[in-house]
């Protein structure tokens, strides 16, 4: 397999402008003419790994109500100026970070990042908002309640992380958020939103010194002197024995399954080996092997499909499922017995060069938007990946072998000992 | 962005418009089908869409997951879609290994085998897929909302079927739909991308040419009354939430007051956009009904829905309540919201700034090439390619005075449906 990939027009460094300001702020940025708009996209290290376990969602809670005003700015007006403009800027939190993604037209990139800054700095959580918001949340999560494919994923994680942060979900349950102060947001902003720890990506119609003019002019002088070390997480350890859980939701017609077991890290040598044999295993054309053996065989799924979750402290390997009841026990025996194969013989080199071909002759795709290009930009720097990491990309591709791919997925997949939960109409 | 199209039609009654883009390396070739379920008779609702998943089940040229592989390996995407007016498939690949398109999408226009062991697997997989979807209560209050806003227009159908009809459909029903709606005659190709427009051409007659028009058999729906009263509709399910849903009688895409339809659905319930990939939304956060409901502590979201179709359909307000809330008290405040803009004129900066966050949509969706090569196709189901390009300037013309005319015609509480999904106790 030789796949011509001009790796000249792929973002690399080159074209991609880093800078990190006195403050500790990182700015990565790439310009692209070719239609009037521009993204922002990054994150401060502030997450859920932060929730005292009382108060999960503290992070989630803090995030969205970071626009609900500011000290020279209230509610309507910020969202008044953002909509005015057709521009748009939201927050949410994640395990390690809260994140922010926002686009204008390029006119309109100024207001952006001012807006930005105003809402990372300034923000007031004025009590009459931080009330609404927290009803709103509670909804949600009451919406969540009666979700199959959130209920069962919740549960997943919790089952398989136990006590780490990513067992729990970041937007919390409904006893935690309730436990929640305007105090506690107020407190939780002040001690953790750091300049130090902030990446902005900037993509579109701008030139790279007219973005760092507009980020320093509003983000320059921001220090912050409180320093808290956060506790250390806890070690994440394999289940030793298969755990099978099943979540009752009355009145559903379909329930969800997610079953798996813990994954490589991000940064983990594993990582290439298992997302190409994950792609093998779950994902290549119709959903992979999973998608062939549960949909195109079987008939017994619209979705039957694998992921690789790898994160920084941590990941998941998993495979979802939404099936009649009836069927599920049958699509739970269908996924191990692929499992099974997966780990009894390598890939074979077909399928392995499949996916290699897909992997190196999509990311052009996967990179056309300026929101695509931020997205991977952020991901160098989030992983450390270095700025020529696309452009060496297809070369890690192709020097996985299938013995890798069969190595990785024994040292992962123990078909013994995974966690299977299922939510939906008990039979 | 309104960058030259050529368009053209082929003998065989194909229309074909090409769009030439070079800013990355990537074709998009989209193939609209001017059927959806707004074509079906009773009792084979949902038969559209389990043609398009048949049409993934190969011809005596590329055997079911054949295709699936070959555009995988060359890193190209591919999906398709049904709708109430079309069904449209497409693939975008890197710019040079776009003649499997062409192969592929010119093969199974006439050639798809259906074979009776995969209608029966693709049976239980579409049954599954609606199945996924009633677990939402949106879904079903939806569904329900649907049927009782149209007394005989297809459009009271979902667009996946009754599982009855799911359960009745046979091989033959569904080849003969095919056989009816699948030709070049009833068909628009629509490719945008790095290409030479004349080399790309000859690729189209290559691949398109040799297919015969034939006849269309596509079921026409009749006339629709109108609603002349307010109807209602409660659906009960499992959750904690109410869910409010108002439903009015919209005018057809084609039709002028569609655009001032469309400026009042962002002053209602915020800008929406009209792409269907990329570009993401704007927020509603300083829209009438926002401030109305949420910001007033009535509701935890609002948003609205148009949707361009070829027969009048409907515009939609979707509405998820507060908890301690009922659904009248805030049908109340949406009606006095509604009046208000009723009897006054609104101020013409007001138009103005729902054209700017038209345009600045337009733009986030020209960024990529799928989503261009999307409405170079897309127009042609309900009106003409004219439609998009204008589609700003059209706005551009609304008055404050055409604003209070179409909402006085249009919002009207005898032209509506509500629905509501009120939480019930479920027996484990």
């Amino acid at each position: 397999m030789t796949q011509f990939l001009d790796t000249r027009s792929l973002p690399g460094p080159e074209d991609i402008t880093r800078k990190v300001l006195p403050n500790g702020i990182t700015i990565l940025t790439r310009s692209n003419f070719n239609s009037p708009s521009v993204v922002i996209s990054g994150y401060v290290a502030v997450g859920s790994y932060l929730d005292p376990s009382d108060k999960l969602g503290l992070a989630h809670f803090t995030a969205s109500a970071l626009m609900r005003g500011t000290k020279s700015q209230n509610f309507q007006t910020i969202f008044d100026k953002l909509e005015s403009a057709g521009a748009s800027l939201g927050f949410g939190a994640s395990v390690h970070n809260t994140s922010f993604s926002g686009r204008s037209l390029a006119e309109d990139l100024p207001l952006l990042i001012t807006m930005l800054a105003d809402c990372l700095r300034h923000p007031t959580f004025p009590q009459e908002y931080f009330d609404r918001l927290q009803v709103q949340l509670l909804t949600s999560l009451s919406i969540r309640a009666q979700d199959t494919t959130e209920m069962a994923a919740i549960t997943f994680d919790q089952l398989l992380f136990g006590d780490h942060p990513y067992g729990r979900p970041e937007d919390g349950f409904i006893e935690t958020i309730q436990k929640i102060t305007r105090t506690n947001l107020v407190d939780f902003h002040r001690e953790y939103y750091h300049p130090k720890n902030l990446v902005i990506v900037v993509v579109g119609a701008v030139e790279a010194q007219a973005v760092f003019d507009v980020i320093e002019a509003v983000l320059g002088d921001w220090q912050n002197p409180v320093q808290i070390q956060p506790a250390e997480l806890p070690v994440i350890l394999s289940p030793s024995k298969t755990i099978r859980r099943h979540i009752e939701l009355a009145g559903k017609s379909q329930t969800d399954l997610t079953l798996g077991m813990l994954g490589p890290k991000r940064k983990s040598q594993d990582y290439l080996p298992a997302s190409l044999g994950n792609s093998v295993l779950g994902q290549f054309g119709m959903m992979g092997r999973i998608g062939d053996a549960v949909r195109v065989k079987a008939g017994l799924a619209y979705d039957a499909s694998t992921s690789l979750n790898a994160w920084i402290d941590g990941g998941s390997w998993e495979v979802g499922a939404g099936v009649n009841p009836v069927n599920l026990q049958k699509a739970i025996d269908l996924i191990l017995q692929e499992l099974n194969h997966f780990i009894e013989e390598p890939v074979t080199n077909e399928e392995l060069a499949d996916s290699q071909a897909n992997y190196i002759g999509r990311l052009p795709l996967s990179l056309e938007s300026n929101a695509g290009v931020a997205n991977s930009v952020l991901n160098l720097e989030r992983f450390d990946l270095g700025l020529d990491y696309l452009q060496r990309y297809a070369q890690s591709i192709r020097a996985v072998t299938p013995e890798a791919v069969l190595e990785t997925a024994r040292k992962y997949i123990h078909t013994d000992a995974l966690v299977i939960v299922s939510a939906g109409t008990n039979l | 962005m309104l960058s030259e199209i050529r368009q053209e039609k082929l003998e065989n009654g194909l229309q074909v418009n090409l769009k030439e883009i070079h800013s990355a390396p990537i074709i998009s070739h989209w193939v609209w089908y001017r059927v959806g379920s707004r074509n079906e008779v009773a009792g084979k609702t949902g038969i559209s869409h389990w043609v398009e998943h048949m049409q993934f089940k190969g011809t005596p040229k590329f055997a079911p997951g054949v295709l699936d592989r070959a555009i995988s390996r060359d890193g190209g995407f591919w999906n398709a879609f049904t709708f109430l007016d079309w069904t449209t498939f497409f693939e975008t690949m890197p710019a040079d290994k776009i003649s499997l398109a062409l192969e592929l999408e010119s093969d199974r226009m006439v050639n798809s085998t259906f074979p009776p062991e995969e209608v029966e697997s693709e049976r239980t997989v579409v049954i599954s897929e609606r199945e996924g979807n009633e677990n939402e209560p949106l879904f079903r209050l939806d569904e329900a909302m649907q049927s009782a806003a149209f007394a005989s227009h297809p459009y009271r159908n979902e667009i996946i079927g009754s599982v009855e009809d799911l359960h009745a459909i046979q091989r033959n029903d569904l080849y003969a739909h095919y056989q009816s709606n699948y030709c070049p005659n009833n068909a628009v190709l629509a490719i945008a991308g790095d290409f030479d427009s004349d080399e790309m051409l000859e690729l189209i007659h290559k691949y398109y040419s040799p297919i015969a028009a034939h006849a269309v058999k596509t079921h026409l729906p009749g006339d629709e009354t109108q609603l002349t009263s307010e109807q209602h509709c409660e659906v009960k399910g499992p959750g904690d939430t109410t869910y409010l849903q108002l439903a009015y009688r919209a005018p057809t895409a084609a039709n002028e007051d569609f655009f001032t339809i469309s400026v009042i659905d962002s002053l209602l319930t915020g800008p929406s956009g009209l792409n269907m990939f990329g570009g993401g939304g704007i927020s509603n956060k300083t829209s009438r009904l926002y401030r109305a409901l949420v910001e007033k502590e009535f509701a935890i979201s609002v948003y609205g829905g148009l949707q361009a179709t070829i027969d009048p359909y409907l515009y939609n307000i979707n509405v998820t309540l507060r908890p301690g809330h009922k659904p009248e008290q805030v049908l109340g405040v949406i009606d006095n919201e509604i009046n208000r803009l009723q009897q006054s004129l609104i101020p013409q900066i007001e138009i103005d700034r729902a054209v700017k966050q038209a345009r600045a949509l337009f733009a986030y969706g020209s960024e990529n090439i799928t989503n261009q090569a999307f409405w170079l196709g897309y127009p042609e189901m309900f009106d003409h390619y004219e439609w998009f390009e204008q589609y700003v300037e059209k706005l551009n013309q609304v008055t404050p005075q055409k604003i209070q005319t179409a909402l006085q015609e249009y919002l009207q509480p005898q032209k509506r449906v509500v629905g509501i999904y009120l939480p019930e106790e479920v027996a484990a």
